[in-house]
């Protein structure tokens, strides 16, 4: 199969007319089913369950509804995180339902270890002390009145993706269940820099303390580079107000690094001349390596990839034309290319990238395929500015051993069967 | 740099002084300010401001609380306050194993997943357990612990990993000598992009 800017054979043309939206739309529609049968018990205080039957029969011949304060879905469109049971403080992206870079706000990944704490802003306070000239407090307002920048950026758990870490995956797994642990938006907040400008960092400050103000008052150790490079004190995302659960009123914001590392709820910073050793960087966060050590401070993401449709659990109805798309980011600067393979890691030709590609964010990237209707095997594989290649998972254990934890950024392959089946891995 | 200062001055000055400014400088280019070295916003931060949030303990003990804790006290709070989510021994769960170590305290954990990472098997540093335990345990009720039962139940847990005798006294003296096994194990991040997978 190789890959085509447009369908030109006569096979091509004659099964391209039989994909229609509706059926490239086949896989989405029936996880939207899912929902709408498990929306069958609504309490009154959720929206009504659509149907079929509640969209007007000819939209062009009654008066639609009238504007409202604030937008809401579709009714028909019911995108949802998925949510861990236990201890309740992991929730999951839905990549598979997504198209573009952003993620909507109310889709962002979650991930906090004492719950989502409310604060009022008007009581929120940013302390900055230790090695510095001045320290200071900064409400929600001085925050705000200081220069702001905008960074669109990805943010990803150093725990995502662990369940590809594995050469025999469990082939019914979709995006969401083994990668929704990275999200994207747009955040606006003032520069970590202009801050520690404000008080006067001494000379020898070499680390910092970012401390939350949730139950878990959650500290991890970074280095001061990160600030003087592009470290944000967000308040803003997609636009509006941070999300609770993304660390209403403020957050740390550290573009390309693990999301533990980005506090949410940021209430402190201690400068200092060395790290601190939390149990968060120590006991967690950690990566052991197969010589017997543990790599500390990982804080980078590399570069990863992977496919978001087609994906488990949907369905090609027919062989044809098909888009493979997906998204790949790495935390050290813009993706360069995105290869992608149909015949399982044989072959790679280079996918179109959407623009924008921004560094240290998510890119879309698509490629057009024809399927034969054999048994194909589709993978992705990122290349950053660094010329850096995303590995398989053989490279990664082989570097790292195979039980090594987080960091699980190896390529992944979506096993299309003859029937139309896709299923999670190679092998599957 | 040059987008900072453009954004700041579109804000932060008035027109009229735009213009003024303008003038004065006898060229033809919108004005553009450098950021000051100091904005002038927020507070200074009292002694109290930051008595009241620094919790932080570092691994040479500073930080740590006048107050002590002894083995014996810190199994009692242990058994009451963490057993159920740590189980009786610190081994059973159903959260963190908190106890455990391995023959020669080798560090396998990336190569043979059946030993589990404990606080006597793999915490590089005694005073952490201070530092957790104050800020976020127990689960139910996240800072309810007071300084001498903080320093029993690090007592109790340093000796349930038999790294401290059972007649053993915590505080701010003892507990940053308590040499941890692991402490040399953690190495930089030697990950530096570019072709080479680390």
């Amino acid at each position: 199969m190789s890959k085509r800017d447009t369908p030109d054979t006569d096979e091509g043309n004659v099964r391209k007319s039989k994909i229609t939206r509706r059926s490239l739309l086949a896989g989405a529609a029936g996880a939207a089913g899912a929902a709408i049968l498990k929306n069958s018990t609504a309490t009154a205080d959720e929206p009504p369950t659509p149907s079929p039957q509640q969209a007007s029969p000819d939209p062009t011949k009654a008066y639609g509804r009238p504007a409202t304060p604030v937008g809401a879905r579709s009714t028909f469109e019911r995108p949802e995180r998925s949510v861990s049971n236990s201890p309740g403080g992991v929730s999951r992206t839905p990549l598979q339902d997504l198209n573009g870079m952003i993620t909507p706000s109310d889709l962002h990944f979650e991930r906090h270890h004492a719950g989502v704490p409310r604060i009022d802003p008007a009581d929120y306070s940013l302390l900055i002390h230790g090695m510095v000239e001045r320290p200071m407090k900064f409400s929600l307002d001085d925050l705000k009145r200081f220069p702001s920048r905008t960074q669109i950026c990805f943010i990803e758990c150093a725990g995502n993706g662990g369940a590809a870490y594995t050469t025999t995956p469990n082939p019914q797994r979709s995006p969401q269940q083994v990668d929704g642990l990275v999200s994207t938006s747009e955040w606006t907040g003032v520069p970590l820099a202009t801050l520690f400008r404000e008080v006067g960092l001494s000379d020898d400050a070499s680390w910092f303390l970012a401390e939350g103000m949730d139950a878990s008052v959650m500290t991890r150790s970074i280095p001061t580079d990160k600030a003087w490079d592009d470290a944000l004190i967000a308040y803003g995302q997609n636009g509006e107000a941070i999300r609770p659960e993304q660390g209403y009123p403020a957050r740390l914001l550290l573009p390309g690094w693990e999301g533990n590392a980005n506090v949410k709820w940021i209430r402190r910073i201690d400068v200092s001349d060395r790290p601190f050793m939390t149990r968060w960087e120590t006991s967690k966060y950690s990566d052991p390596l197969a010589d017997g050590t543990a790599r500390i401070f990982s804080f980078t993401m590399d570069a990863k990839s992977l496919i978001t449709s087609p994906c488990y659990p949907s369905v090609l109805r027919a062989p044809g034309w098909w888009q493979i798309s997906g998204v790949a980011w790495s935390g050290r600067g813009k993706i360069d290319r995105v290869d992608v393979s149909t015949d399982g890691g044989q072959r790679w030709e280079p996918a179109e990238l959407e623009d924008p590609v921004l560094p240290k964010c998510q890119t879309r990237f698509r490629y057009l395929w024809n399927w034969s209707g054999d048994e194909a095997v589709l993978m992705s594989r990122a290349v950053d500015e660094t010329g850096y290649v995303q590995p398989t998972v053989e490279q990664v254990q082989q570097a790292r051993g195979v039980f090594s934890r987080y960091h699980y950024n190896s390529i992944r392959a979506w096993t299309v069967k003859p029937d139309g089946a896709v299923l999670f891995g190679a092998g599957a | 740099m040059v987008r900072l200062r453009r954004t700041f001055s579109k804000y932060a000055l008035p027109a009229a002084a735009v213009v003024m400014l303008g003038c004065a400088s006898g060229q033809g280019e919108s004005p553009r300010h450098d950021a000051p070295d100091s904005f002038g916003f927020g507070q200074l931060a009292t002694d109290d401001d930051i008595r009241a949030l620094d919790i932080d303990i570092m691994p040479d003990g500073t930080g740590l609380p006048p107050g002590s804790g002894s083995v014996e006290h810190g199994q009692r709070i242990y058994a009451a306050k963490c057993a159920s989510c740590h189980g009786p021994t610190g081994v059973e769960g159903p959260y963190d194993v908190l106890v455990g170590r391995i023959p020669n305290d080798e560090f396998p954990f990336a190569n043979d997943r059946s030993f589990r990472s404990t606080i006597g098997n793999y915490w590089p540093y005694a005073t952490t357990l201070y530092d957790y335990i104050y800020r976020t345990m127990p689960f139910e009720a996240p800072g309810s612990l007071a300084t001498d039962e903080i320093y029993s139940l690090v007592a109790a847990l340093l000796f349930m990993n038999d790294l401290v005798p059972a007649d053993a006294v915590m505080d701010a003296e003892t507990l940053p000598q308590v040499v941890m096994p692991s402490r040399d194990r953690f190495v930089a991040d030697n990950r530096r992009g570019g072709p080479e997978i680390r």
